[in-house]
């Protein structure tokens, strides 16, 4: 039995066989080879059964993705079946006597560095597409599995160095029981993956966990950030009595999921989710969640090459919006930038990019990306409760920018006569310091804040949130951080307006009282989150939390804060278990 | 050998959608097939072979460029007839 400690990422207890999530590194070093004729018959072999392989993605993604995902596999396709790129392959070995792999990878790069040549996101997006497809024909000339998932047969615990968006596609969700990941802290993508799943996650385990070989049992702590490999009889009974009792009160808190949730007292708070797509919604309905708090738009613009139009922004949205009918949606115009790439933006390296041309700032620069998005939601948002909402805002100049293009936009839609939404209210997340700091100027700009916790302690403490190392000072329970929230609460009701919270705390059960106290009006998180912060909010007394959240502010260490709290509430230690 | 000539129309001119299209009528027939285009930066006559899809992008044909469609075999005929009709057609799609 050994224990590795790392970050709390996602809630929840796991026990099950480990899954190795490796990535295979291409070997395409140039060999020279005896005879070219066996050499361009592999080749010939691999390129049908490259073919094979993409029919089958291209039939899955018809059914689980959209046609226009599709088609790029159709794209793929054609490419294996580009006369002038298969001859150029054959030429070079035939004429250089070299390897497969190595023709194959160089005449691809060749051919992809012409297309990237282009000045064109359209071409720039077949030079991926081109170099997808050669390390699809080079894993086949290597007999290596087409992806690091292949031999995810059974329910497991995923162990990673740590997971891009993309690998997260690739997953089979039914059959992830927890994350187990080597880097990365609780507000890396595999952390709001899991948690948006439900699923329990430690993170920044470190590169121990590497060596755990697949199948081995494995223990997943998420509540407590601790990962047990291989755990003995007596600890493993220990965990099994735990994950049977969080499981009755989640039970317990869904029976109770769709009824509001107002204090003892009758303060009324609005509870909803934060959401990423369509299945989300629904989900997230499912657990009583009353709107939603965040709609994360990326999803539209990841896994793809090239921009989303309007109208099939329009078509996402009306989706999702329809699934809330006439509850709250704040949509949050694109926030990329920062650890979210998207290759065909063609964006700069930045040294910082935390801290550069991110989100609305970008969005302010790039018209072609930002208008389409804010028309679409504003169509959408017809006969529905709308609500717009800018990340990365630091100053009133760029409140205003915006704005300027949202009255672009609606001018043009009634010029052309296009129905959409005029009343949407607009508002911004404050996840900057500074913005937390002007929130009395910005309250008179907008109709409401939502506060996003992730960044805006990884700002105000000047620690990176995927850094495990400084976890501790990026941790939203610093007191620092809680007076921030304060400010901007105060702030915003100084001028009748609401604030919401989509970061991480809101959906924290240690912090719901202090966020009461407060005086917090709207509650977003993970929708597995929704039934037990609810159940949660129906047990406190709001008047009472008012002097909780004081002593709480007066605190030195996000510890002291969650034993406070742990103290001063005692119900709660029980539903965390 | 059969030569025709065809103005393309549509939005996008020779890309995504319609440039697999006119790949995907070109592999039906059994011809060589070729398809060139002024190029009015370098001033010269580029060439590409109509069953390239890779050939066919790199040729970079906008909206209202002429493209020559060359063919030479047994259905060179029959070729170059497809080809122009899905041109002029607008690959089906509006211009």
């Amino acid at each position: 039995m050994k224990k590795l400690n790392g970050v709390a990422a996602s809630r929840g207890i796991c026990i099950g066989p480990a899954f190795q999530f490796l990535r295979i590194e291409l070997n395409t070093e140039k060999k020279e080879i005896n005879d070219p004729q066996v050499e361009i018959e592999r080749l010939k072999a691999a390129l049908i059964t490259a073919k094979d392989q993409i029919d089958i993605i291209y039939k899955k993604a018809l059914t689980e993705a959209s046609e226009a995902d599709a088609e790029i596999f159709q794209a793929h396709k054609m490419i294996l079946d580009d006369p002038e790129l298969i001859s150029t392959i054959e030429n070079r070995i035939q004429c250089e006597k070299i390897n497969c792999e190595c023709a194959v990878s160089e005449t691809a790069n060749q051919f992809a560095a012409t297309m990237a040549a282009m000045e064109d996101e359209y071409f720039a997006a077949r030079a991926t597409d081109i170099m997808d497809v050669a390390n699809r024909v080079i894993r086949v000339l290597m007999n290596v599995a087409d992806s690091p998932t292949a031999g995810l047969k059974e329910p497991s615990i995923i162990l990673a160095d740590d997971l891009t968006p993309s690998d997260t596609v690739l997953l089979d969700k039914s059959k992830v029981l927890g994350f187990c990941i080597a880097q990365g802290s609780s507000t890396s993508h595999t952390a709001i993956l899991a948690r948006g799943l439900g699923l329990p996650a430690v993170a920044g385990v470190g590169a121990d966990v590497m060596n755990v070989l697949s199948n081995t049992s494995v223990v997943v702590d998420g509540t407590n950030g601790v990962v047990i490999i291989e755990p003995d009889e007596t600890t493993e009974k220990q965990y099994r009595q735990r994950m049977e009792t969080s499981k009755n009160i989640q039970t317990e808190a869904l029976k109770y999921a769709q009824e509001k949730a107002n204090t003892r007292d009758g303060m009324e708070v609005e509870v909803a989710a934060n959401i990423g797509n369509v299945e989300d919604a629904k989900f997230a309905v499912e657990n009583g969640a009353e709107g939603v708090g965040l709609l994360r738009t990326e999803f539209l613009y990841l896994e793809r090459n090239a921009l989303p139009t309007e109208e099939e922004q329009y078509q996402a949205y009306k989706a999702i919006m329809g699934v809330f009918g006439m509850h709250p949606v704040v949509l949050r115009t694109l926030d990329v930038g920062g650890d979210k790439e998207i290759p065909y933006l063609h964006l700069e390296k930045e040294m910082n990019p935390f801290l550069g041309e991110r989100a609305l700032r970008l969005c302010l620069n790039r018209p072609d990306i930002f208008k389409p998005q804010l028309r679409a939601a504003l169509r959408a948002g017809v006969g529905h409760n709308l609500k717009i909402m800018f990340p990365m805002v630091a100053t009133l100049t760029c409140v205003r920018a915006a704005m300027l293009v949202v009255n672009e936009c609606k001018a043009e839609l009634s010029k052309e006569n296009i129905p959409f939404a005029d009343d949407a209210e607009i508002g911004i997340m404050v996840e900057i310091p500074s913005a937390a700091v002007i929130a009395d100027q910005l309250a008179k700009e907008v109709d409401f804040f939502s506060i996003g916790t992730n960044d805006l302690s990884q700002y105000a403490m000047a620690a990176d949130r995927t850094n495990p190392k400084v976890a501790e000072l990026s941790n939203a329970f610093q007191p620092a951080v809680l007076r921030l929230i304060k400010m901007v609460i105060d702030a915003a009701h100084a001028e009748h307006k609401w604030v919401g919270m989509c970061g991480e705390l809101a959906g924290e059960p240690l912090a719901t009282p202090i966020l009461i106290g407060l005086g917090l009006d709207e509650f977003s998180m993970s929708p597995p989150f929704v039934p037990l912060v609810k159940q949660i909010i129906r047990n406190l007394n709001a008047e009472e939390m008012i002097s909780l959240a004081k002593g709480a502010l007066q605190l030195e260490t996000p510890k002291d804060v969650q034993n406070f709290v742990k103290k001063e509430v005692p119900f709660i230690t029980e539903v965390i278990s | 050998m059969k030569e025709a000539k065809a103005i393309v129309n549509n939005k996008v001119g020779l890309h995504a959608r319609p440039a697999a299209l006119f790949v995907q009528t070109a592999s039906k027939f059994q011809s060589e097939i070729n398809v060139s285009c002024h190029d009015p930066k370098e001033n010269k006559l580029r060439t590409a072979n109509a069953k390239s899809i890779l050939g066919i992008l790199t040729l970079g044909v906008f909206q209202g460029i002429e493209i020559t469609i060359k063919a030479e075999g047994a259905d060179e005929c029959e070729a170059a007839e497809a080809l122009v009709d899905l041109v002029k057609n607008n690959f089906g799609e509006e211009a």
